[in-house]
């Protein structure tokens, strides 16, 4: 809890980039502001390329027996989109916003590690660029990766991919994954180490508190991920067989690598998401989140069983019944903790006064979207229903039901939410409802037909289909959602160009919220609070100031 | 040129739906999905009810006073930790029960049926009458018969919705399976793991047939086909050698082609199988087909001509 000062000599030195002009300013700087807006730009640059691959997949699955692009071309698309979308835009968007907030959030003038920080920010910028320079090379079998975002053993060896794609893939993919680890190295850090004084563990914003959550989470399975990456590299380059069931390995082996990252990756592209939803709804809603425990325990009960859950993507590989069973099971336990939340933020909601801020409507549509993606989950987590359903488009649809239905609509939330404070400006809130609308509108198009698609017996990544009855129609309907959805990305980003320059001034606190990164300038300056941090003597620092009276810690203990 | 899907010949339905099942296997399956469809839409109506609500009701009005600052009830959280923890551990007991009857135990004895799994085919053994055929699954109607899988290079996905469980054919690990068909009746089938370029048109039908002319195929299969007799046909077997052709598809590169001419479809399922989708194919399979390992031979028209003829007599 206390406050650890920098020595004299060095206080203030890693700041010196002030000083410097023009771009360099960013490229060299160590300010967890300036480090935090490059993720955010970064990933949504990559947020947009990944979306123009999703939109040439939805071309060529608008009709059947299409000639749009080859099957190589349509399995490097959906390779890298899924990679792009994890890898790039949904981890780097909640680091981004993990590294400029959590500070501001905790009272600290910067990360634990600001070297560290811009070190993690330009691995991880420079492992996606590595990626993407997969699609220059050439020769037989040359071009982007084409053996889907979880890369199976043994499709993705040499004798199955012969280009050097797949080498790019996990190059990058180590990159990208030593990045995000020690960017959660820091935040772990900055949380455990730099709190304002006052500020206990059970006293932190929710989105802190999940932020050190996911936190732990990556430092446990990060390390997985890029363990098998090395074996692949190892099998692909110096002709091992990690992976190789024809000379001794095991395809089935990947798998477990794979899966025992995969799964909880899901759980760390969420559960930031939950923080963001956790701070907008309360301040839209003029009241404390309900149960702050719970919503905070329930936290580490999903981290914790996200650990033993990873085999549910595995049911078909025939491992046996008992096998199955465990991790159904605990497959199915993780919708508690879920639905905890679900009902503790609804029951925010209740009786309070609720603004329909663009922010609080992307948390409603999150919500709702949410529990959707949240309970077809628990039908994968019934074994013989994933026997039957994995692998379709039910799958897809449900994915996106929690990425972006859960992580984008939470993330845009967040955006709405924190866009005054990081740009000084106000997005223009017409423009944010026409988005809003047309992400919904775009986004359920797109989805929920997917999933009758999938009961209907639509595999999922193939190039094209058969026009089998009802297919063409719903592929059809499905292609025009996604142009929807992107129309509604052309209107958030010509929303955020204006906004920049004519955008309202924002001031300080524009939504009257209670959280400390509220109480300093907006944008913040580089030291982040000129006049000091407000005293912490609770959970919402700013509502006790304005109401010393009745502070929340009073209040609780006069209830008891 | 009638190009395009093969799926639809014949009088069949043409459905792959995991909700018209046709094996007390798929049934089993299910009863449970739409069971907890239903369960889990009541949920879903509870929420959005529930949401929708407090955000309509309690929306901000002007005027309206600052709402009560609450921070919560245990007695109310508690409530909603345990009851869906209830639920969830009564659905548990249905999924165990499910498993047992949707994927019976297939204990130790041989197989009735092998199929192997190749980039982007499948080779389909009968052990017992040392028939080798491709692509179409014929099994008698009523009567399960136990698969075995295995892999001859990547992972696979067997999944005949109506039918069965997927289940994954992976390199190393040989998986198995009873398969049952109630009705007599054609079934379509599909790899359902992403194995590379032409996963799409890795599909296949099962043809479940009554026990007796299941029985009558299993024969014709066994006799191997006549010898060809017209000149052409004759020269078209000499090519067939000659041409590499034989390379392959004697040795389980390619599909085994005896008895051809009597299956519905070509190139798994891509196209119908017609002496001139036959001949197209032949001249140049990526045409339906890209990036499939059948090589574009160059053949010139009358080659085509002689192979067709001989393919042809292949009954």
């Amino acid at each position: 809890m206390k406050d650890i000062a920098l020595p004299e000599a060095l206080a203030g030195e890693p700041f010196a980039a002030e000083a410097r002009e023009g771009w360099l300013a960013w490229v060299a700087s160590v300010d967890h502001k300036q480090v935090g807006i490059m993720y955010l730009i970064g990933a949504l640059f990559f947020f947009v390329v990944g979306g123009v691959l999703a939109l040439l997949m939805r071309v060529q699955l608008a009709i059947p027996d299409n000639r749009f692009v080859s099957p190589e071309t349509y399995n490097q698309l959906f390779t890298m989109h899924g990679t792009t979308m994890v890898f790039l835009v949904v981890v780097p968007l909640l680091v981004g916003f993990a590294t400029y907030m959590l500070p501001l959030m905790i009272g600290a003038r910067d990360m634990a590690f600001p070297r560290l920080n811009a070190l993690s920010f330009w691995v991880q910028i420079m492992g996606g660029i590595m990626l993407y320079f997969s699609f220059a090379t050439g020769g037989v079998g040359g071009g982007a990766p084409a053996v889907g975002w979880f890369a199976y053993a043994p499709l993705s060896e040499n004798a199955f991919a012969f280009g050097p794609g797949v080498d790019y893939w996990a190059l990058g993919l180590l990159g990208i994954g030593v990045g995000t680890l020690t960017a959660a190295i820091n935040l772990i850090a900055t949380t455990l180490c730099l709190r304002a004084p006052g500020m206990s563990i059970r006293r932190l914003p929710l989105f802190v508190w999940m932020i050190l959550v996911t936190g732990f989470l990556i430092v446990v399975v990060m390390p997985i991920l890029n363990a098998g990456l090395v074996m692949l590299l190892i099998d692909r380059l110096l002709g091992a067989h990690f992976f190789r069931p024809g000379a001794g390995g095991s395809a089935v082996l990947w798998q477990h690598v794979f899966w025992a990252f995969g799964h909880p990756e899901v759980y760390i592209m969420i559960l930031p998401a939950f923080g963001i939803i956790s701070e907008v709804i309360p301040v839209f809603s003029g009241k404390p989140i309900y149960g702050y425990e719970f919503v905070a325990a329930s936290t580490l009960a999903i981290a914790f069983l996200s650990l033993a859950v990873w085999a549910h993507h595995m049911f078909a590989v025939g491992l046996g019944h008992a096998f199955d069973l465990f991790f159904g099971l605990c497959s199915m336990a993780i919708a508690v903790p879920t639905g905890v939340k679900i009902f503790n933020w609804t029951a925010t909601m209740y009786q309070g006064r609720v603004r329909f801020t663009t922010a609080m409507l992307f948390a409603i549509g999150f919500l709702l979207m949410f529990t959707i993606g949240g309970l077809s989950g628990v039908s994968f987590a019934i074994v013989p229903i994933d026997w039957q359903l994995t692998d379709s488009y039910f799958v897809v649809a449900h994915l996106h039901y929690v990425l972006f239905g859960g992580s984008i609509f939470a993330l845009f939330a967040g955006i709405y939410y924190w866009f005054p404070k990081i740009s000084g400006r106000m997005l223009d809130e017409r423009w944010g409802q026409a988005h809003f609308w047309l992400t919904l509108i775009g986004f359920n198009l797109t989805f929920m037909i997917q999933h009758v698609l999938g009961m209907l017996g639509m595999p999922r990544r193939v190039f094209t289909y058969p026009a089998l009855p009802g297919w063409e129609t719903m592929n059809l309907i499905s292609t025009v959602g996604a142009f929807v959805l992107a129309l509604s990305v052309l209107i958030f980003i010509v929303n955020v160009a204006i906004s920049l320059r004519r955008g309202a001034v924002a001031g300080d606190n524009p939504w009257g919220a209670w959280t400390l990164e509220w109480a300093t300038s907006s944008p913040p300056p580089a030291e982040n609070f000129l006049r000091g941090v407000p005293p912490v003597s609770g959970r919402r620092p700013l509502w006790d100031l304005a109401h010393p009276d009745r502070a929340d810690e009073l209040v609780m203990k006069m209830a008891g | 040129m009638p190009l395009g899907s093969a799926v639809m010949p014949g009088p069949y339905s043409a459905n792959a739906s995991t909700l018209a099942p046709a094996s007390p296997q798929a049934a089993a399956i299910a009863h449970l999905f739409v069971g907890t469809l239903i369960f889990l839409g009541a949920i879903l109506a509870l929420v959005s009810f529930l949401v929708i609500y407090a955000v309509v009701r309690y929306r901000d009005r002007p005027g309206a006073p600052e709402a009560r600052q609450v921070f919560g009830s245990r007695r109310l959280e508690i409530l909603w930790t345990v009851l869906p923890l209830v639920s969830l551990a009564v659905l548990a007991g249905f999924m165990a029960w499910t498993m047992h009857v949707s994927d019976p135990p297939t204990g130790t004895a041989k197989p009735d049926i092998r199929i192997i799994a190749h980039q982007w085919w499948w080779e389909i053994v009968y052990p017992r009458s040392g028939v080798t055929t491709a692509n179409e699954l014929h099994i008698p109607a009523g009567k399960a018969e136990l698969v075995e899988f295995r892999s001859a290079d990547v992972i696979h996905d067997f999944w005949v919705p109506e039918l069965a469980r997927k289940i994954d054919i992976v390199p190393g690990h040989p998986n198995r399976m009873w398969l049952q068909a109630d009705r007599a009746a054609t079934y379509l089938g599909v790899c359902a793991e992403f194995c590379g370029n032409e996963h799409a048109w890795m599909r296949f039908l099962v043809i479940a047939e009554p026990p007796a002319q299941f029985a009558d195929w299993l024969k014709e299969q066994q006799a191997g086909a006549p010898p060809p007799s017209t000149a052409e046909a004759k020269r078209g077997l000499d090519l067939f050698r000659d041409r590499t052709c034989a390379n392959c598809h004697l040795q389980s590169m390619g599909p085994d082609l005896s008895h051809l001419a009597t299956r519905r479809t070509l190139a798994a399922g891509a196209i119908v199988n017609t002496p001139d989708n036959l001949a197209a194919w032949l001249r140049d399979p990526d045409a339906f087909k890209p990036g499939s390992n059948m090589p574009n031979l160059k053949l010139s028209d009358d080659e085509v001509r002689a192979l067709v003829a001989y393919l042809e007599t292949q009954k």
